[in-house]
């Protein structure tokens, strides 16, 4: 697919359209740039729309508390600056141990989170099952925080969609990119089915498929590609209010509005970026919904609907990489984001401030100390 | 529990059944595995174990054998078993009332046949309105009638099954409500002359129905049904053309308890699909049909597919291609030469080929038709799992929905309990008919499981420290 106008030329390209790339292109044709949104897919098909939707800092790396707690202040307000309700829903998150290793790690960690700003404080078991009257009683002590929630991730792709069009973002979906030329002051983007895309300023906001978009540059970062399974139940009973995870990190559930229980918290699955989630791996499956039912026992009374795989990136220091790309002019990338769907929005509209010259109100996080091999820039 | 063995057979139906059957008269371990409580499939089922002393149909008599023979056969069956995953390393893992089982195979077998499609229209829904399907596994299996008046309404060749079943157990049929006219039927007569006994027995149907005096509206086809009291189902029904569109015309109205509607059959894809072998759309065969060669192979390595889910054909074609699938297997597997193989195959292939005539004009008749997608009202229910309209889905489309599974994440349309089995064909031909394109707006994407999983039978409660935890997400 290539744009409508091949000889148009753009102020800016966003490659990739989950939701980081989908928030920096809706800023920026806000501010008044004519901007291309580029995909090989669709818009929040991949790992933002089929994540788990939760909205939590107990899962948060500590250093990114302050960036989490604004991206979920946006979530929660999608209606007012997105224009459409995604499900966002405040929900206290509770983070559970049931062995003393378990309670030793969670101290450790509510206190490097609630350092950086988390509003999370530790709880005897009695107050845990007051205030989640579902949980397996056999907790020896819970982390709870009051500031968690959820999202309906697959909803967001529509709401961005809607937003995007109304800000005349032009949308090139399922328009997988080959290459991309920098010359003269423009970026030319190749597509595969051998359509073009010129623009002067680039992002490339790729997710796991970061480490080939900045290829196409030259550069070379590694990024691991997690391979998180999901599942979900059918409609059941209300049988939790929270957030449930546990201490290690490694559950994350929630019921929605219509019943549902969506079980998750990186389990890995079979996949890779290119072929993007294949396969599940039944024991994992599994070990995942034994862990769920001996938090929340009632879930034994319910149907495992369907699983599926959504895609996480990880960055070799498990920090993001959001900044704009030394020794280019105009080119900027985002992602890497750990627990990166609660700061999405924010971290796509810090970006957009620091590209329309702007301050952003947090600082970015500098490419260039992942990047191995800056002298192969061309 | 984890077993190997050289072959495993999902499905017991007429092509699974006859499949495991040949692979293992070549001396192959082979399993079957079926979520039945014995082989037959559809066309063949047996009967509850309760029953007793039921006259003898030419269906029954063919199942009967092919039960008989499985049960004097090497083939290692396991019944009421749900299949809920397959890998591509070729694992399959079921659950039975026992607990979860798991199998690795050196070859698959997927056989697991069709699934009924009612083309949506106002209270297609309500209690009392069945499939054509449905209400034949009532009348063949339970031996129980739909209601006291049922109105018979949809395409293809189950509509004269159904009715002419109804009258012979004593109820009553209100109406033949076909979508084809007359003349498409005398169409397919050359191919039912490949089959003079089920051509006869059509024939036998059709006499017996006239002989009763039920009326029959060719071209017509039902527009909406409402509840009219505990009982009473409202039916309307009005004249359509040649594509299946509603045109001007009298609308008849029907008062009844019962409504058997149909709009033919849809391949059940689930496991080529979760394993993304690739796939045609083949409208007059049954919709998206995973490709294969020759050989029952798909494009996954060691995955073979047989029978209706590879589009329409009909038992007798499912049967014979089930047998040659299991020599397939057996040849690729070495346990059989290729000298061996022509001379069991050749006389097979050319009964599969007559079969497929008669099977393909039957498909035919119970292809859908473009004007009955643009036909499906706006408050018609799509998906009745979540309650999504047409309505809804014009909406997706207008947002910018352009995909099948698009459509899924923005209205839920094939999130429910039964994954879009029932929805997803039609919600991509809408979708198809709006883009103008069926490759692109494409099929739902295949998950595990592919039927609900209770967790109660997928895992015993098990003590914390038995937990096999990974290691801790970074702090």
């Amino acid at each position: 697919m290539m744009s409508k106008n091949p000889s148009q030329i753009f102020d800016i390209a966003v490659v990739g359209a989950g939701a980081m790339g989908a928030t920096a292109a809706l800023h920026l044709a806000r501010s008044g740039m004519r901007v291309a949104l580029i995909d090989r897919g669709e818009i929040c098909r991949e790992a933002s729309g089929v994540n788990a939707g939760t909205l939590t800092l107990h899962m948060t790396r500590a250093a990114l508390i302050p960036y989490a707690m604004k991206g979920r202040e946006l979530w929660l307000d999608a209606p007012n600056w997105l224009g459409m309700d995604v499900g966002a829903r405040s929900a206290p998150g509770l983070s559970l141990a049931f062995t003393a290793a378990e309670r030793e790690m969670l101290e450790k960690r509510a206190q490097a989170r609630a350092a950086m700003g988390a509003p999370i404080r530790l709880i005897t078991p009695a107050e845990a099952l007051r205030i989640e009257p579902g949980l397996n009683p056999s907790l020896i002590a819970a982390a709870y925080c009051e500031l968690d929630g959820h999202v309906t991730a697959y909803m967001t792709g529509r709401a961005y969609r809607k937003a995007l069009v109304a800000a005349n973002v032009t949308i090139l979906e399922n328009a997988s990119v080959s290459e991309i030329e920098p010359d003269g002051g423009h970026y030319t983007i190749l597509h595969e089915d051998g359509g073009r895309t010129t623009t002067k300023r680039l992002v490339l906001a790729g997710g796991v498929w970061l480490e080939t978009m900045l290829a196409w540059l030259g550069l070379s970062v590694p990024i691991k590609c997690l391979i998180n399974q999901l599942a979900v139940t059918e409609r059941m009973r209300p049988v939790m209010q929270t957030v449930v995870g546990i201490a290690n990190g490694l559950l994350s559930l929630k019921q929605f509005e219509n019943g549902s229980v969506l079980i998750g918290g990186g389990w890995q699955g079979i996949g890779d970026p290119i072929r993007g989630g294949v396969e599940t791996i039944p024991e994992n499956l599994i070990g995942n919904v034994q862990l769920a039912r001996h938090a929340i026992p009632a879930l034994g009374d319910t149907r495992i609907l369907r699983i599926w795989l959504g895609l996480e990136s990880e960055t070799a220091d498990a920090m993001p990489i959001i900044g704009p790309l030394s020794g280019f002019d105009d080119a900027y990338v985002i992602g890497g984001v750990h627990s990166g769907y609660t700061s999405a929005p924010y971290m796509g509209r810090l970006l957009a401030d620091r590209i329309l010259g702007r301050e952003p109100e947090m600082p970015l996080f500098d490419p260039a100390r992942l990047i191995k091999n800056p002298e192969e820039i061309a | 529990m984890s077993e190997t063995c050289d072959v495993l057979v999902i499905g017991a139906g007429p092509a699974g059944t006859e499949a495991a059957l040949s692979a293992a008269g070549c001396g192959l371990r082979v399993v079957l595995a079926d979520e039945a409580p014995s082989a037959g499939g559809q066309v063949y089922r047996a009967p509850p174990d309760t029953f007793s002393g039921l006259p003898a149909t030419p269906e029954s008599r063919i199942g009967d054998a092919l039960r008989r023979r499985l049960a004097e056969s090497t083939v290692d069956t396991h019944f009421g078993h749900i299949v809920w995953s397959v890998s591509p390393d070729l694992r399959v893992d079921a659950l039975a009332k026992e607990g979860p089982v798991s199998w690795s195979a050196r070859k698959i077998i997927v056989a697991t046949g069709a699934q009924e499609r009612v083309v949506p229209f106002p209270g297609w829904t309500l209690p009392g309105i069945i499939g054509l399907a449905g209400a034949t596994i009532l009348l063949k299996s339970q031996r129980m009638l739909p209601g006291r008046s049922t109105l018979v309404a949809g395409q293809g060749p189950l509509l004269l099954a159904v009715a002419a079943g109804i009258l012979k157990a004593g109820g009553t049929v209100a109406g033949v409500v076909d979508l084809s006219s007359r003349s498409e039927w005398l169409a397919q007569s050359p191919a039912f002359l490949t089959r003079p006994d089920l051509a006869a027995r059509g024939a036998g149907w059709l006499a017996r129905l006239h002989g009763t005096r039920v009326p029959f509206f060719y071209r017509h086809a039902i527009r909406r049904a409402v509840k009219r009291d505990e009982n009473e189902i409202e039916v309307t029904i009005g004249p359509v053309d040649r594509s299946g569109c509603s045109i001007a015309g009298k609308e008849r109205i029907f008062t009844v308890d019962a409504v058997a509607v149909g709009n033919g059959l849809v391949a059940s894809t689930d496991v080529t699909r979760l394993l993304r072998a690739e796939h045609t759309f083949d409208e007059a065969r049954g919709g998206w049909i995973p490709r294969i060669d020759a050989d029952f192979r798909t494009s996954i390595a060691g995955l073979y597919t047989v029978g209706d889910g590879t589009g329409i054909a009909g038992a007798a074609a499912a049967a014979l291609n089930g047998r040659l699938a299991g020599l397939v297997a057996a040849r690729d597997l070495g346990a059989l030469t290729g000298e061996a193989y022509e001379e069991k195959s050749a006389p097979l292939r050319r009964s599969a080929k007559r079969a497929l005539g008669f099977g393909g004009a039957m498909a035919g008749l119970m292809a859908l038709r473009p004007g009955q997608i643009k036909s499906i009202a706006e408050d018609a229910v799509v998906c009745r799992c979540e309650d999504v309209t047409r309505r809804d889905i014009d909406l997706a489309f207008a947002d910018g929905a352009r995909s099948a599974n698009q459509l899924k994440a923005w209205t839920r349309c094939g999130m429910g309990p039964c994954q879009g089995r029932i929805c997803g064909d039609i919600a991509s031909a809408l979708l198809a008919q709006t883009t103008g394109e069926h490759p692109r707006s494409g099929m739902f994407t295949g998950r595990t499981p592919f039927r609900p999983l209770p967790l109660t039978q997928l895992l015993e409660p098990v003590d914390y420290s038995e937990l096999n935890l990974p290691p801790p997400a970074p702090l």
